[in-house]
């Protein structure tokens, strides 16, 4: 079997991860925050090395701004639920998952004013585009990191700057770059960063966050939902400190032990060293696909430019029979069809057929890729 | 006559935070539940030994502890 379902969710996960879940569950399996007893205590240090470790990982000095989510879905929501109001004006762009697109279409039919930048058919942003888009009164810019259909990566801190120059806030989602690209938040200019902790950062699911860039006003945030936070209980307010404001309800702790560990094991093998194997992966992968006849590869083509999400469509065949094939003839486990972001696809000219998207990952090896080639190949010349 | 203070604080996160900081500096603390007579705003507060008061304020006007208040123990000699 070879997963090349990275970009859904990365498997297998690091044996650290699952060892530290296990170890989670039989030795520290107490509330975090809550109780005040040895095993709340021994939950809620470790929620808390976690919370540094994600601070860290994005290279931002205040743990307190990093806010565990359930997924990064739950982030983004969070953010914009939390910012916006009616008449704020907004920019996106193009390429934009539905994580991102629903909430902000919920949104504009509440008020807001909403700007969809159109990027290229290879995935890139014109920065001349995005530049007329956002104007003194945009409120909030919202992007990928990176697509989750064609891997093409987006130029953050150029936006960054632009959003800064306009006084509005930049919200990064980079479910598809964090743990694949080194992301240095205050470097980049990223005010909200949400996150995934089952990708690149090799966690299981149910984790993720929002980390709060030291200009965002938690005053200007409003939870997206309230409950007990184990501080403040005479009140029946929610309190508004971090990350209490924003953390109601017990957290998914055994999840965020798992993350810590993924996180600290992803930062023993070195995001630039990931990069550079999964950069290779791409450059194989796309020069073996473009072989086949009646290919046709998506996305820029260049692995300097993307993650490794590599998407494509084979004349003459649905990609859900692509898909299918590949998973009983041959054990290649993709994801086929749109992605979640049908906007992507009108974007990359691919609505409503979708394409096979094929993502490796660190514990993909060259043999693998060359095999996933020949699959496709076979499939091409083969019906079955 | 040896005894207890207590630092309170509003969250878990920041008592946890301090908590690592304050161990680093080798200060022995110790999380324990926050007694009630001092306040509810956090259900978890860090014990650390008297003698040590000047240290821990440091560290607090320091900014590094996100304390909300720094007391003696109640009932809490040695």
């Amino acid at each position: 079997m070879i997963y090349v379902d990275n970009a859904s969710t990365s498997w297998p996960k690091p044996k650290e991860v699952l060892r530290a879940m296990t170890d989670f569950l039989e030795n520290s399996g107490g509330n975090p925050g809550r109780s005040g007893h040895r095993l709340s205590i021994s939950a809620a240090r470790i929620v808390f090395g976690a919370r540094e470790a994600v601070a860290g990982f994005f290279n931002v000095s205040d743990p307190m701004r990093v806010i565990f989510t359930y997924n990064v879905t739950y982030a983004i929501n969070l953010a914009l639920r939390g910012l916006l109001k009616p008449g704020d004006r907004v920019v996106t762009t193009s390429m934009e998952h539905n994580a991102v697109m629903r909430p902000l279409r919920a949104l504009e039919n509440a008020g807001i004013q909403l700007d969809v930048v159109h990027c290229g058919s290879d995935g890139r942003l014109d920065l001349d585009a995005m530049g007329k888009a956002i104007t003194a009164g945009t409120r909030l810019v919202v992007m990928n990191h990176a697509s989750n259909v064609v891997g093409t990566i987006l130029p953050v801190k150029e936006v960054a700057n632009l959003a800064h120059q306009a006084g509005a806030y930049l919200l990064v989602d980079a479910a598809q770059t964090a743990g694949v690209i080194p992301i240095d938040q205050p470097a980049l200019g990223i005010d909200l960063l949400a996150f995934t902790g089952h990708k690149g950062m090799y966690g299981p699911t149910g984790t993720g966050g929002l980390v709060l860039g030291e200009g965002v006003d938690i005053a200007e945030l409003e939870p997206l939902v309230r409950g007990g936070t184990g501080s403040k209980s005479e009140f029946e307010e929610q309190p508004d400190m971090l990350p209490d404001k924003y953390e109601s309800g017990t957290i998914n702790s055994v999840g965020i032990a798992g993350l810590g560990a993924g996180i600290g094991w992803v930062q023993s093998r070195g995001v630039a060293s990931i990069q550079a194997h999964e950069a290779d992966l791409t450059a194989l992968l796309i020069s073996g696909l473009k072989n086949i006849p009646g290919l046709t590869v998506y996305g820029t083509g260049d692995p300097a430019q993307m993650t490794a999400v590599v998407s494509c469509s084979l004349a003459g065949h649905h990609v859900s029979e692509v898909g299918r094939r590949l998973d009983d003839e041959f054990g290649v486990l993709c994801r086929v069809g749109l992605h979640c972001a049908p906007s992507a696809h009108r974007t990359i000219g691919t609505f409503p057929e979708g394409t096979v998207r094929l993502a490796p990952g660190i514990f993909t090896s060259p043999d693998d890729i060359r095999s996933v080639v020949a699959a496709v190949e076979r499939i091409a010349t083969r019906h079955g | 006559m040896d005894k207890y203070g207590v630092i309170l604080f509003q969250t878990s996160s920041a008592a946890m935070q301090a908590e690592a900081i304050l161990l680093k500096a080798d200060l022995k603390v110790k999380l324990i539940p926050t007694p009630r007579e001092l306040s509810s705003d956090c259900g978890i507060s860090l014990r650390f030994d008297w003698e040590f008061l000047d240290k821990v304020q440091s560290f607090q006007e320091n900014g590094r502890l996100n304390a909300v208040g720094i007391y003696p123990l109640p009932g809490g000699e040695k």
